[in-house]
């Protein structure tokens, strides 16, 4: 019998503490097949933020450290400059890189650091009980808001890859999704393509935005989490090469 | 050299990696002084865009197993408690130099010691120690650093240099020199690539039931270690002294001057000067409580370590407290008066 798919070595052979349709479980698998084929695991630092993905550790076999909320394009700073031939990459949600992070990633994008973000966009604070994050989407409702996103109220839905691409220390930005396999396997090839230009020590920061299901707080089934991305959450955020 | 460039330069003897910074007065020397030896000694300076961002910068290079350290003062300290929480409870190493300034708030930039709790109790959430360093010249401020890496290497934990704006701007001539340093452990829990090896994982959540508690007992078993094993303390002409003065940093020197003034005038007074702030010597304090006197804590705040000197006392004997809030710094007269009000009770019973 021939084997035609495996697990990568580098995803933990475990199951995830994910919700059903929730689209960290891909986006995991997506970086481990990329280290793997890349054959950098032995030289590749993640970082975890805090949210629902804090216990990446537990999936991806690569170094790994945990950090305060919003800070991992500091830490990921502290850790590049001091060992410029480790791959660095940190991995963040829309909490915590578009509310309580963003002045560290903009300084990091703006300082031009070596380094990578896997930045999974899912509109809401999952961890915490799914309440509005600054992507959450216009009449969008969330524990915080019961009766819908107000732009009034609110703000507008912050677009931080098209904020990060006018830098001129930001190498690379994309904004992919995770709604069907044609989009899992483009968002594989930018997230390759940002560790790439890390690897190869091209100038400035690497991003990659990454549309991802949370059908549990979106209230819906996964199924209809995937349409929900390609109809409502495409509009606000579209998708495409913003940059390099 | 002034103080600030003095610790500065010490810690590049000491062998710091790397240093993230974000400018405050009175430490601004500290930040320009890195900014151009680093550099010149191919290592990392980054001028951080917040305090937040430096000690995080810290912890990520910490974690790799490299020697980091930031500086700041009152409210940039503020603002990385979160920070050293954090390194606190992942257990990496750092060196945190706090160059003490008038609070609450904006306050001004008048030396003060008025972070004291702050730094000896943790500063932020969490059951936690750092080590405290509260030196009290130029040359000592130096010397502290060396040490500061190597405790905290040995012990993976913050340590806390507490100088104030005097010390900071104050000149003095000082002897910058590698000493043979400890024997530390090797740093294999850091994350350099899982090369060879299974991963590494460094982290402060702990969800399972108990396993947060485990290793909160296991932080303060080594907490213990650090209390029984790493106390630094001057004891001055406190032998026979009927008025023990408890002082640290810039206070500890007027108080030093008033009491050799007091001997002047036959009154048998002391100094016990706390080096390190934490552990702090309760031990020494108990011991030298146990002789019929006084103690007369002097700090440049409304009170602060005067409770741990009450603690280490504890009710042996009377202890009391003059302080100078806000920027205020007491004089050698106001001091030496409080020592001369205090000596009579022994004037009178010798009569
Ligand atoms: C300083 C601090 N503030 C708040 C929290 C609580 N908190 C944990 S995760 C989170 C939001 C996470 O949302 P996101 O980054 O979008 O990630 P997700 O859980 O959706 O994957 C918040 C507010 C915290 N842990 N620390």
């Amino acid at each position: 019998m021939k084997t035609v798919f495996a697990r990568t070595p580098t995803l933990k052979d475990c199951p995830t503490h994910y919700c059903p349709g929730c689209g960290h479980g891909i986006a995991h698998r997506l970086i481990a097949e990329i280290i793997d084929e890349m054959g950098i695991r032995d030289r590749t630092i993640g970082i975890a933020p805090v949210g629902c993905a804090v216990l990446a550790y537990n999936y991806l076999d690569v170094d790994m450290i945990e950090v305060a909320h919003g800070r991992a394009p500091a830490v990921a700073t502290g850790m590049k400059r001091t060992n410029p031939g480790k791959i660095i990459f940190s991995y963040q949600g829309d909490g915590d890189l578009a509310a309580i992070g963003t002045a560290e990633i903009i300084h990091a994008a703006h300082r031009g650091e070596q380094i990578t973000v896997v930045f999974i966009n899912n509109a809401v604070f999952g961890m915490t009980g799914g309440q509005m994050a600054p992507t959450t989407t216009l009449g969008q409702v969330t524990a915080t808001t019961p009766k819908g996103r107000s732009a009034a109220r609110e703000g507008y839905p912050l677009q931080i890859a098209e904020l990060l691409a006018i830098l001129p220390g930001a190498a690379y930005v994309e904004r992919c999704a995770l709604s069907g396999p044609a989009r899992v396997r483009k968002t594989k090839g930018a997230i390759r393509h940002a560790f790439e230009l890390q690897a190869e020590g091209a100038e400035g920061l690497s991003l990659v935005e990454v549309l991802s299901p949370c059908p549990t707080y979106w209230r819906m089934p996964p199924a209809k989490a995937m349409e929900w991305i390609e109809s409502e959450m495409i509009k606000v955020f579209p998708l495409g090469r913003l940059k390099g | 050299m002034c103080g600030n460039e003095a610790l500065a330069e010490a810690a590049i003897i000491a062998g710091c990696d790397a240093y993230f910074g974000y400018p405050i007065t009175p430490q601004n020397e500290i930040t320009a002084y890195m900014s151009r030896r680093m550099a010149e000694e191919g290592r990392v300076f980054v001028q951080s865009e917040s305090e937040l961002a430096a000690i995080n910068m810290v912890f990520g290079a910490s974690a790799t197993g490299k020697r980091a350290m930031t500086s700041s003062s009152s409210p940039g300290i503020s603002l990385m408690q979160e920070g050293i929480s954090y390194l606190a409870g992942a257990e990496l190493p750092a060196v945190v130099v706090n160059v003490m300034r008038g609070g609450p708030g904006l306050g001004n930039i008048a030396p003060s010691q008025a972070d004291y709790f702050q730094a000896t109790r943790g500063g932020g959430h969490g059951d936690y120690r750092t080590i405290v360093f509260g030196p009290s010249t130029v040359q000592e401020v130096a010397d502290c650093m060396q040490l500061a890496f190597d405790l905290a290497d040995q012990y993976r934990m913050t340590a806390v240099v507490l100088a104030d704006g005097f010390l900071g701007q104050m000149m003095e001539p000082v002897v910058l020199e590698k000493k043979p340093g400890r024997k530390l452990p090797p740093k294999d829990w850091a994350l350099t690539g899982a090369k060879a090896r299974p991963q590494n994982i460094v982290r402060s959540l702990w969800l399972p039931e108990g396993s947060l508690e485990e290793l909160n007992h296991k932080l303060q078993a080594k907490y213990d270690r650090v209390q029984a094993d790493e106390v630094v303390c001057e004891q001055y002409d406190t032998e026979d002294a009927d008025v023990v003065v408890v002082a640290y940093g810039v206070a500890a020197r007027i108080a030093r001057s008033a009491v050799n003034k007091a001997r002047h005038e036959g009154i048998r007074a002391g100094l016990i000067r706390p080096i390190t702030l934490w552990p702090f010597p309760t031990e020494q304090i108990s011991m030298a409580a146990d002789e019929l006197r006084i103690f007369l804590t002097v700090e440049m705040s409304n009170g602060q370590m005067v409770e741990d000197v009450k603690l280490a006392v504890n009710g042996k004997a009377p202890v009391l407290f003059h302080g100078r809030p806000g920027g205020g710094v007491p004089t050698v007269e106001e001091i030496l008066e409080r020592i001369r009000q205090l000596s009579i009770p022994r004037r009178v019973r010798t009569a």
